[in-house]
């Protein structure tokens, strides 16, 4: 918490502002995938859709920063409701190709929106002023509103996870006839989480959008949508300080792999490593593949797995457990 | 000139014509991808990936080993499956155990690593194929020109497609397959090695790919995103038409080519979002799909 909060004076402010806004981009789809157990692979239509509205509303209707960033969050929640909606409609691994095909769907309009910029996105957004006092042109007054909107946002999934809607939302997840069968209606419980988890998603991407004063097609781009599955998966499905670790290691991997490239290769002497910075695609791929073949339960999932083993292997006998060897099932 | 609505014949059946090429890969595509599913239970994300370097295969034959298209056609789908079943011994198969999502990202990881592999070697810049030679005339239909290649690419997929049903349906192999779909357990127990079934189903889907890869590499240009780009659209056609019917899925593929070819004309604006218009339209009204037997 301390750290937090003393961190602006001794590293970069934006780096850290990205890193909060992608571990709570991270936090929303834990909230759905890790605890509600539905895999949305279009998250980036709701970050990337609530930045254009932010970025819209702050450059051509000018609005102040409030507002812009409340009018985001509408418009991913709104998102969401419909992609949601569509989306329970089938299960499993329908409902990933839904959400996946859906977000393309919202790729295409937003290149094809006028006002939207196309290729080149909306550029130059201005970050405007605090209620209309704090000037947030400031890299650290900034990084205060983030962090208290993080703070925000990880506060909600956390109160939501902890929840009798969030117990309910395990118990789908776990065994969805049987939550049906116990008298929930399980399609609204489903989409009232995906709507939370878009809107959530749409704070980041708001906030991303004001940090860097750019919005592009990479933010509603599937590669992200990926990206952010890769973020939870390697922090821990449904811990909740995973997506958090998951997003700093997938967000510093990407900042830090050319110049790790470039130093591989004087050190080496293999030019090759020196492209490295330009291979992001092939890394991220190949940590995906590591941690689907090999730990599952991701970063902290292991460590909290480690933990316990530690803890109760000198009292009793590890009950044989069979064949089960994934985190908490989808 | 002859219009219709409004809209000159031509460009209709030009537009047509280019519909159903994109309807004839969706369907060769949506087939492998339903094959793989049925079997190993895996949504194959890296459907796309395989299409993509079974058209970079024809390319780099074509480029430095000069084997001609024709030697492409088979010597790509060959290479892509002998690929696709080393993936599937080393890394598929520990997760059919697991939840379909696993497999997913596996091959969704899998398609990052190859698509970011090629993007090294041959940047995000198209790469022109030529088109064989023995195709390269156009008929002339008195309304329209007619370019030998499309009626190829049509006429090949189809009848690959209608082969791949023969065998699967018609066959004591596909029983068996199909069997293996239903209760895998049960068809061991015969005395079938179903593990080695799985890794030759999984070959023949991803050769699939391949072969509409191949076809492709002279109508596109090769590009290391087209099979991503590709997928997504198959992924829709695929919820449109459900993974229950080989030939429900054919149909839809093809069709909804058409569609699309249909939307060019009409309202340009919306040929890219058709398809998934369409999904939606059909998640409200059936949800189970077209064809689909199961939720």
């Amino acid at each position: 918490m301390i750290a937090a909060l003393i961190a602006p004076f001794y590293v970069y402010p934006v780096l850290l502002m990205k890193l909060l806004c992608f571990a709570l981009f991270a936090c929303a789809l834990n909230l759905l995938l890790g605890y509600g157990g539905l895999l949305s692979l279009g998250h980036a239509a709701f970050f990337g859709s609530a930045g254009y509205a932010t970025g819209v509303a702050l450059v051509a209707w000018r609005l102040p920063f409030e507002l812009s960033i409340l009018f985001g969050v509408i418009v991913a929640a709104s998102l969401g409701f419909v992609i949601g909606g569509l989306a329970i409609r089938r299960q499993g691994i329908y409902f990933a190709m839904i959400t996946l095909a859906l977000a393309q769907m919202v790729f295409f309009i937003v290149l094809q929106l006028k006002g939207l910029g196309g290729e080149d996105g909306l550029q130059q957004i201005p970050r405007g002023k605090l209620l209309g006092i704090v000037n947030l042109a400031n890299d650290r007054s900034l990084y205060y509103v983030v962090l208290a909107m993080f703070a925000a946002g990880f506060w909600l999934t956390h109160r939501i996870i902890h929840s009798p809607f969030g117990q309910v939302l395990v118990a789908i997840r776990d065994n969805e006839p049987r939550a049906t069968s116990l008298g929930y209606e399980t399609g609204q419980y489903k989409l009232i989480v995906f709507v939370l988890s878009a809107s959530i998603a749409g704070l980041a991407g708001a906030l991303k959008a004001v940090l860097f004063g750019v919005v592009t097609l990479a933010d509603v781009h599937w590669h992200l949508s990926g990206g952010v599955v890769l973020m939870t998966l390697l922090g821990g499905l449904g811990t909740v300080v995973g997506p958090i670790v998951g997003a700093v290691t997938v967000v510093m991997l990407e900042n830090e792999l050319g110049e790790f490239g470039s130093a591989m290769a004087q050190w080496t002497g293999v030019s090759w490593f020196g492209n490295l910075g330009e291979a992001v695609t092939i890394v991220t791929g190949a940590i995906f593949i590591v941690c689907v073949l090999m730990f599952r339960r991701g970063i902290v999932g292991e460590l909290q797995h480690l933990i316990l083993t530690v803890r109760s292997r000198p009292r009793t006998i590890q009950p044989q457990t069979t064949e089960w060897v994934g985190p908490p099932p989808f | 000139m002859e219009t219709f609505f409004g809209v000159p014949f031509a460009a209709i059946a030009g537009q047509l014509l280019i519909g159903l090429v994109n309807g004839a890969f969706y369907a060769l595509l949506s087939l492998g991808l339903s094959i793989v599913f049925g079997l190993l239970n895996i949504i194959n994300f890296a459907h796309g990936a395989f299409y993509m370097v079974g058209a970079y295969a024809a390319y780099i034959g074509l480029t430095y080993f000069g084997a001609n298209y024709w030697a492409a056609m088979f010597l790509s789908p060959l290479f892509v499956g002998v690929v696709g079943m080393f993936m599937e011994r080393t890394m598929l198969r520990r997760l059919y155990r697991l939840d379909h999502l696993y497999g997913l990202l596996l091959t969704f990881g899998l398609t990052l690593v190859t698509e970011g592999l090629f993007r090294s070697f041959y940047g995000v810049s198209g790469q022109p194929y030529a088109v064989p030679k023995s195709l390269q005339s156009a008929l002339d239909l008195g309304f329209m020109m007619l370019p030998s290649y499309r009626v190829w690419v049509i006429v090949a997929s189809v009848a690959v497609c209608l082969a791949t049903w023969l065998v699967i349906e018609r066959t004591k192999l596909g029983a068996l397959v199909r069997a293996g779909t239903e209760n895998a357990k049960l068809v061991e127990a015969f005395g079938v090695n179903v593990p080695l079934m799985i890794t030759w189903t999984y070959g023949l889907g991803v050769a699939l790919a391949a072969f509409a890869g191949v076809l492709a590499a002279p109508v596109f240009q090769l590009n290391p995103l087209m099979g991503s780009n590709m997928i997504i659209v198959v992924f829709a056609v695929v919820v449109i038409g459900g993974l229950g019917s080989t030939l429900g899925t054919i149909v839809t593929g093809i069709g909804l080519g058409l569609a699309e070819g249909l939307t060019k004309v009409f309202y340009p604006e919306a040929s890219s979002t058709i398809v998934f218009l369409v999904m939606i339209v059909v998640l409200l009204l059936r949800p189970a799909g077209l064809f689909g037997k199961e939720i």
